[in-house]
């Protein structure tokens, strides 16, 4: 049986559900929030039905310019230690058996699957002081005493790195399996070490998919939007954080819903830029 | 020495990896209710505690409810819509397949205030089946790429033989089609179910304040100060999902679902 157009009306019946869910739950949220971003805020928590700029406006300030910053910069640091630990640890990755690959990526899918929640939780526990890692370093008769490694930006950024690093590797994985091994066979046999014949045959041949991933990690690790908060100050809040904060505990709908439309266009931009390096790769080969 | 190297390295990651579940589960086997590390005896009274206790057993029979409902209806949106695509050629249908993957691509706060804004809207925010089509829309991408692959590894001329002898659309998709997505489904199914299980943010903007799931009974005992249980349950969850992604390894491809060639015939 050929693909073919629809002929009857009935031949789009399957369609039906999907779309209609679809449509209600994501199209129209979507559009919900677009609309709440231009209400106005009334005092204890409600909003009403208006066409104001002034959540926008409010992005004009120097704590917002502050967040966005360091929301973009964390993003950034998170996407390179991930790629720089990715790359290699894929590659050498689908070098090995099936059988290793599968219960690597077991573990590697079980810690993505985690709750931000829980990873949270986990690396606030490995830097508390009474159950810390800290604990193992004065054992050892590296330290004198036990000491507390959060709140503060290294646990925040270890931390999101734990988060992004398994998803850097399974973005990374499609592409380097399918790599063709002669080339650095060929490297290899005209005499390049392995670490010449990675650096100088296989990063070149992934330029435009590591450029790719980098970008994939840095919309995820925007996203993050616990990790900062469990364990950092609050000069290390994200933007999520930020929006999360203003949704829930500030009650403050429409300016939410106002830095949530901006980190969508940040996304797309994102996303388009991914689309375009995409397109060239595909023009290049 | 490279190969030296290279164990060096992968004991590493590995290590990177493992060491934060280690110390929660070494948390999680204290005798007395301290956070402490190496543990203080031993006791797996925590581990009962997560069904002894009311609050916490709630939590877990709310977040399998949760995820087992939301994950069918992930499916059941996604397979008529892959079916679709497959069977047709209706270049504007594809827009559904990017509604689909939109919700996990943004940032998940973006879903979740959306969400919150919609239920609040309608007056149904807080309604413990609003979380359900809430999860479902959220990770309705899983199902949606697991079935788009399995669907595009159909050899098209076995669907050809099926008509040229007669047999009607359903008729094919009963007895052709359906075996051979089956584990695409099921992986698909699983992988929604694991998430959804472990998702926080949507769960909490939309029933946050009448119903705690797993994620979000951690997190208020997070801010609350700090229990045992909550190391219990953490290890709970990372063996089911290890045990679930096993499974799907060893009854389906799983290297070929992340993006790699088929298994080589022996």
């Amino acid at each position: 049986m050929r693909r073919e157009a629809p002929q009857k009306l009935t031949d789009y019946a399957p369609l039906a559900f999907p779309a209609i869910m679809l449509t209600v739950f994501f199209v129209i949220p979507f559009g919900t929030m677009i609309a709440v971003s231009f209400f106005q805020r009334q005092q204890g928590g409600f909003y009403t039905p208006a066409f104001v700029f002034s959540n926008y406006e409010r992005f004009a300030s120097l704590f917002f310019a502050n967040v966005l910053g360091f929301s973009l910069m964390l993003a950034v640091l998170v996407a390179i230690c991930c790629v720089a630990i990715g790359v290699p640890f894929t590659y050498l990755l689908t070098r090995m058996s099936r059988r290793a690959q599968i219960v690597w990526m077991v573990a590697l899918l079980s810690v993505l699957s985690l709750s931000e929640v829980i990873i949270g939780f986990a690396w606030s526990t490995l830097f508390s002081r009474t159950a810390g890692i800290t604990n193992l370093l004065v054992a050892l008769g590296l330290m004198q005493n036990a000491v507390a490694l959060s709140p503060g930006f290294p646990a925040v950024l270890t931390a999101m790195v734990y988060q992004a690093l398994p998803y850097t590797i399974l973005v990374l994985y499609p592409a380097l399996v399918r790599l063709d091994p002669t080339l650095t066979e060929a490297a290899r046999t005209l005499g390049a070490s392995p670490l010449r014949a990675f650096f100088t045959v296989v990063v070149p041949a992934l330029r435009t998919t590591i450029l790719a991933t980098l970008i994939m990690v840095f919309i995820f690790a925007l996203g993050s939007y616990l990790l900062p908060q469990i364990l950092g100050r609050p000069q290390h809040w994200t933007l999520s954080v930020l929006i999360t904060d203003q949704a829930i505990y500030q009650s403050n709908m429409p300016f939410a819903a106002a830095m949530a439309v901006f980190l969508v266009l940040v996304t797309l931009a994102m996303v388009a830029l991914t689309l375009f390096v995409g397109r060239k790769r595909e023009a290049a080969t | 020495m490279s190969l030296f190297l290279r164990r060096f390295y992968f004991v590493l990651v590995g290590l990177f990896l493992a060491a934060p579940l280690i110390v929660v589960a070494g948390v999680s086997v204290n005798a007395r209710q301290t956070l402490a590390f190496p543990p203080q005896g031993f006791s797996l009274a925590w581990y009962v505690e997560i069904f002894a206790d009311t609050g916490w057993r709630n939590a877990l029979f709310a977040s399998l409810t949760l995820a087992t409902l939301s994950a069918a209806l992930a499916v059941a949106i996604a397979l008529p819509l892959s079916w679709f695509l497959w069977r047709r050629i209706a270049p504007w249908a594809n827009i559904f397949q990017l509604l689909g993957i939109a919700p996990f691509t943004l940032p998940p706060v973006i879903t979740a205030l959306g969400l919150l804004t919609f239920w609040a809207t309608t007056g149904f925010y807080g309604q413990p089946w609003t979380a359900v089509i809430s999860h479902a829309i959220f990770f309705v991408t899983l199902p949606l790429v697991t079935l788009s692959l399995g669907f595009s590894a159909i050899d098209r001329s076995l669907v050809e033989a099926a008509a040229t002898m007669g047999a009607d659309d359903r008729t094919i998709f009963r007895t052709v089609v359906l075996p051979l997505i089956t584990p695409y489904l099921v992986s698909g199914y699983a992988f929604a179910f694991v998430l959804s299980l472990n998702e926080y943010i949507v769960a909490y903007m939309t029933v946050g304040f009448t119903m705690e799931t797993l994620p979000i009974k951690i997190f208020n005992a997070l801010r609350y100060g700090y229990t045992p249980t909550m190391a219990s349950v953490t290890v709970l969850f990372v063996v089911l999902a290890a045990v679930i992604y096993s499974l799907i390894a060893r009854y389906g491809d799983l290297l070929k679902l992340l993006g790699a060639n088929s298994e080589e015939k022996p």
